[in-house]
């Protein structure tokens, strides 16, 4: 038999046999084995090395509080880097790896940091690494990141799905041991929706790892029964593997499922894990306690484990985790662990009992008042030394010792509705204090009823009463079970010699460390964790958190109460990114919404840019064309020459109706609607309350009381949800109803000399100059299919839009690229849209920066003063009218050759570039295929006053620095003739 | 959270986007009001910690502006209200 320290019992299945392998090393385990209970069963007590000092470590806990046993698992890209190996359920063919070490486990060659380790004490990395400054990144963090750390990524993507989930229910159960199954089989017999979740794949709790009996049968066995009777409730779902992670507003748990983490991999179809949020309307604490360790001399030898962890092993997965075991405790929970031990057939060398009175264990030896002092071994215990009460120390030869210095309630959920723990001196332990989430009740020893009884009791109670104040009745018996007081003298570290005394061992903080902090004045508790790590990284201080603050009251004079603790914050237990993602990643990170002529495009081969959640062609290339701006140059030149489409689908379209929608307008747009005639759009300027600019885009009125708004592409959503305000809640009783009509037409922009002549060809109606002119709009048809007109223009260009329901847009676009055909008609995307209209001297995102007034952007005429609006009070205010504030002008480089640099800012000829010399920046530069130069637009102090200046447009980043002419931004056409040709 | 929306019932807060203190009701009238008051209005808020009446748009649901009365220390709702409703309450018409 390969597995030296398996021993009798257990609740694992030994007629199957898993083969895993740890560091390359082929084991055996059995069915309900963890890895850790896996490794132990075969003798390994070497699991990892430590954060700072990188020593030896092992196992010290069962369960999800372990702070040492962290595990490189599986390979590939499911690599799992930090996973405590007491969690992770045995498969069969299951790979670990030891982390944080080179070249391996057994030798690693950054244990001489243990030497240095008088310099890396709390602060070190605060003390040490301040300069210079340029090292920061390049130097001192890569030496950090490999010397401390943790696992390391895969770096690959993972493999698996995730999925999130919502659940509703009366009453939350968060926890299986005797308590939780007690609440729900409480609840659940009297008809209430319960979830039961526990972190574990066995429920009962501690009852799986107790002798104790309960109802007159093993705990296990009264588990295992309570289990099947709730899970044959049809208002009872039981949730196993589930974390509940965190505790949010208005009754909602966050909870994690982990699937298939105990799998080599998902079974087909099926998630690595789902987080679900679960609405309830109460909640049930009985998360149980977790045990704590007393400080000593080199405590954290493979082989110093907790006491109630040596007694799980051996409970319930009949594993001794060494052949010479002592216990060393200050309480009863401790005696207890010796003796089950023994039972089992465990030599129990000795029991180091740091208090002086009680009763004598019967058959082992139970040295009263002593302490361990040190302890020997160097990659796993060999020996401890024993100081007894008369001062007489001794070494005696184990190579496990299981430590208890008592029980914390696991009160972590209730703290994060800011419920402060109190003290109980009697159990010594922080309970659940007063305040917490609403709803959320604390049953067991998460509430400090440590007994099975008290335990089972209190959560009937609580149960019952949830039961009554929902409106039911329930009733229940009580089994019976073992109801022993907790009997505990604390002892939180043994104080001897100098060597080093670990209180949080996966962040290597020794006792000396707190004293540092104390001498340094980081004495507020908060402080004491972010000096010295102590309470951080993934257990997050359950073990250890209490002795530090025990310290910490010890060097203050103060009590523990008085000393306090840190707030505890969501998650209880780690939880992976990719479960709170769910879905959410890679190309479903947000949806597409894709434009009507998306398909043709496509097809063409155009390449798309993302626009918000859109993606708009960019450049449709034709061939022979390898650079972007040959294609960007060919459809401004085309365009302007004779006629381009565009498809400006994605612009916010919102009908706006009702007998006041005019004066509606007249509200929320700076400029005057109500006088606009049917059939005939005006462009528009919102402004926000605070008189910058906010929005633009151009209003058709359809009919007297019916107007179609276009807005940005980027504030649609934006712009609706202020209308609905302005409606709603500024002016409640205006008759003016609005919906958003964005995806419900497909739009597009016909443009050039030659538009005119494209759309006749289609449009039913006639559309010459006379019946369609300028600024006109209106309801027309496509060979019988209604459809919108609006002769506007951001090109310059004789231009319209043409709207049809969308499901036509991609017929039309093909009819339109057709039709467009004798004309040699190009499909221009966004980078020509942004040519020509720069070329223009149209204003647009880069421009509506939002700390922009119309005034700055040459549009100060289009704020009406003649009515309220929004912003446009604000808009008067003395600063944002100064007559030398910033213009929109043009600028073109003085030698066309000199390309601009998009950002530059404009100086004086011969002034340094200084801000205090900053007179204004270029907002949008292109280069303009028509003018052979580039040109850009920007806002100049004084601009409108400084045309024709000759200045510097001085880029620092890009090292540019280039003589400019300052111009009328209206590169093209200025007398818009086109426009209305 | 959980909004308990007068016409929907309770909804969760993801649905929801929040604008802040529904003193922003209360917009003066640009043609009588001063700049000061404009200032005020837009920029002063009270902070408190305790009882707060705040604006939310149902965005991901029916449209509708709420004046939710949060409890900003624990959260608790203790009043939902339609926007439109608490505004002509409060003397707005058009």
């Amino acid at each position: 038999m390969t597995q030296v320290n398996r021993i009798a019992g257990g609740q694992i299945d030994r007629s199957q046999t898993l083969r895993f392998t740890f560091d390359g090393i082929p084991y055996q385990g059995h069915p309900g084995d963890t890895l850790a209970s896996a490794l132990l069963a075969n003798g390994v007590r070497l699991m990892g090395r430590s954060f700072k000092y990188h020593r030896p470590r092992g196992v010290i806990a069962a369960g999800s509080e372990e702070p040492n046993a962290l595990v490189e698992l599986r390979t590939g890209a499911r690599l799992e880097p930090n996973t405590r190996a007491t969690v992770v359920e045995l498969w069969d063919g299951l790979v670990a790896n030891s982390q944080n070490r080179w070249p391996s486990l057994r030798f690693d060659a950054l244990a001489i940091n243990d030497r240095f380790n008088s310099f890396f004490t709390a602060g070190f990395y605060y003390k040490t690494f301040m300069w210079p400054a340029a090292f920061w990144e390049k130097v001192y963090e890569p030496i950090i990141r490999r010397a401390a750390g943790l696992g390391s990524l895969s770096h690959l993507e993972d493999p698996d799905a995730y999925d999130k989930g919502f659940l509703h229910c009366d009453l939350l159960v968060i926890g299986a041991g005797p308590a939780g199954l007690m609440a729900a089989l409480t609840a659940g017999r009297a008809g209430l929706r319960v979830i039961l979740a526990d972190e574990d794949y066995a429920l009962g709790g501690r009852l799986n790892a107790e002798t104790f009996e309960v109802g007159g049968q093993a705990g296990s066995d009264w588990a295992a029964g309570v289990v099947a009777e709730v899970s044959a409730l049809p208002n009872v779902r039981v949730m196993r593997r589930t974390t509940v992670y965190g505790a949010f507003d208005h009754g909602i748990y966050g909870a994690v499922e982990r699937v298939s983490d105990h799998l080599a991999e998902p079974l087909p179809g099926k998630v690595r894990q789902t987080a679900w949020k679960i609405y309830s309307r109460r909640a049930i604490l009985a998360g149980g306690a977790t045990e704590r360790p007393i400080a000593f001399e080199n405590n954290d030898r493979p082989g110093v484990m907790l006491a109630g962890a040596l007694r799980a092993y051996a409970n319930r997965w009949g594993v001794a985790a060494g052949q010479r075991v002592a216990v060393f405790t200050n309480n009863d929970d401790g005696l207890r662990s010796a003796t089950d031990l023994q039972a089992k057939g465990v030599d129990v060398v000795a029991v180091i009992d740091s208090r002086e009175g009680g009763e004598l264990l019967p058959g082992i030896r139970h040295l009263r008042g002593a302490e361990v002092v040190d302890s020997q071994g160097r990659l796993g215990l060999t020996g401890i030394t024993v100081r007894d009460a008369r001062g007489r120390t001794e070494v005696i030869r184990v190579d496990a010792l299981g430590v208890s210095g008592g029980w914390n309630p696991n009160v972590n959920l209730l703290s994060h509705h800011r419920s402060h723990p109190t003290w109980r001196e009697d159990i010594a332990a922080f309970v659940p204090g007063t305040g917490g989430p609403v709803g959320l009740v604390a049953v067991g020893a998460a509430a400090g009823a440590f007994s099975t009884h008290a335990a089972l009791a209190s959560a009937a109670r609580a149960a019952a009463q949830v039961v009554s104040d929902l409106g039911g009745k329930a009733s229940y018996d009580l089994p019976q079970a073992e109801d022993a007081p907790v009997a505990i003298s604390p002892l939180w570290f043994v104080h001897s010699g100098k060597g080093r005394a670990w209180i949080d061992p996966q962040n290597d903080v020794t006792i000396k460390d707190v004293k540092l902090a104390h001498q340094e004045n980081m004495i507020s508790v908060e402080h004491l964790k972010r000096y010295t790590t102590l309470g951080m990284a993934t257990d997050q201080g359950k073990t250890g958190n209490v002795i530090g603050l025990a310290v910490m009251a010890e060097l203050t004079g103060r009590s523990i109460p008085e000393t306090g603790t840190t707030v505890y914050r969501p998650p209880y237990t780690p939880v992976a990114l990719g479960a709170l993602a769910g879905r959410s990643r890679g190309k479903e990170f947000k949806p597409f919404r894709l434009t009507p002529s998306h398909k043709w495009a496509e097809e063409q081969g155009a390449v798309f840019v993302e626009v918000g959640m859109w993606l708009r062609t960019q450049w449709v290339p034709r061939q022979g064309e390898t650079e972007w701006r040959q294609s960007v140059d060919r459809e401004v030149l085309a365009t302007r020459k004779s006629v381009g489409i565009c498809d400006v689908t994605t612009l916010g379209k919102i009908d706006i109706q009702g007998t006041d929608a005019a004066a509606f307008l007249d509200r929320v747009y700076a400029n005057t609607f109500s006088t606009l005639p049917v059939g005939r759009c005006r462009y528009g300027l919102m402004l926000r309350e605070d008189g910058m600019v906010y929005d633009d885009g151009t209003t058709a009125r359809m009919g007297p009381n019916e107007f179609v708004m276009t807005t940005t592409t980027a504030n649609a959503v934006l712009v609706y949800r202020n209308l609905e305000f302005a409606r709603q809640v500024l002016w409640p009783d205006m008759d003016v109803q609005i919906i958003s009509t964005t995806e419900a037409w497909a739009q597009y922009s016909v443009a050039g000399p030659n538009a005119r002549k494209l759309l006749q060809k289609i449009v039913d109606q006639d559309i010459s100059d006379a019946a369609f002119p300028y600024m006109g709009a209106g309801e027309i048809t496509v060979g019988g299919l209604r459809a919108r007109l609006f002769r506007i223009s951001f090109s310059g260009e004789l231009a319209y839009e043409i709207a049809v329901p969308t499901r036509y847009g991609d017929a039309l676009i093909r009819a339109l690229v057709e039709a467009g055909r004798e004309w040699d008609a190009v499909v221009y995307g966004t980078e020509a849209l942004g040519v020509m209209r720069v070329e223009k001297g149209h204003v647009a995102g880069n421009e509506l920066n939002g700390t922009s007034t119309a005034l700055n952007m040459g549009l100060g005429k289009m704020v009406s003063r003649k009515k309220d609006a929004i912003g446009v009070k604000l808009s008067g205010r003395e600063v944002l009218v100064a007559e030398d504030g910033l213009r929109l002008v043009g600028v073109k480089p003085v030698n066309p050759a000199h390309p601009l640099t998009a950002g530059s800012h404009l100086l004086k000829i011969g002034a340094t570039p200084v801000v205090e010399h900053d007179d204004g920046w270029l907002t949008s530069m292109v280069y303009s295929p028509h003018l052979g130069h580039h040109i850009a637009l920007a806002y100049l102090k004084n601009g409108a006053a400084r045309i024709g200046e000759r200045m510097r447009a001085v880029n620092l980043l890009a090292r540019t620095d280039i003589e400019v002419d300052i111009v009328s931004p209206h590169f093209i056409d200025p007398e818009g003739e086109r426009l209305r040709g | 959270m959980i909004i308990n929306h007068p016409i929907l019932g309770p909804r969760d807060a993801a649905e929801f986007v929040y604008l802040g203190d529904a003193a922003l009701i209360n917009r003066p009238d640009g043609m009588t009001a001063s700049v000061e008051t404009f200032h005020d209005y837009l920029y002063l808020r009270d902070n408190p910690a305790g009882e707060h009446r705040e604006l939310w748009y149902h965005e991901q649901g029916d449209r509708s502006w709420l004046v939710v009365t949060r409890n900003t220390v624990t959260h608790e709702i203790t009043k939902v209200e339609l926007a439109r409703d608490v505004a002509r309450a409060q003397g707005r018409s058009k």
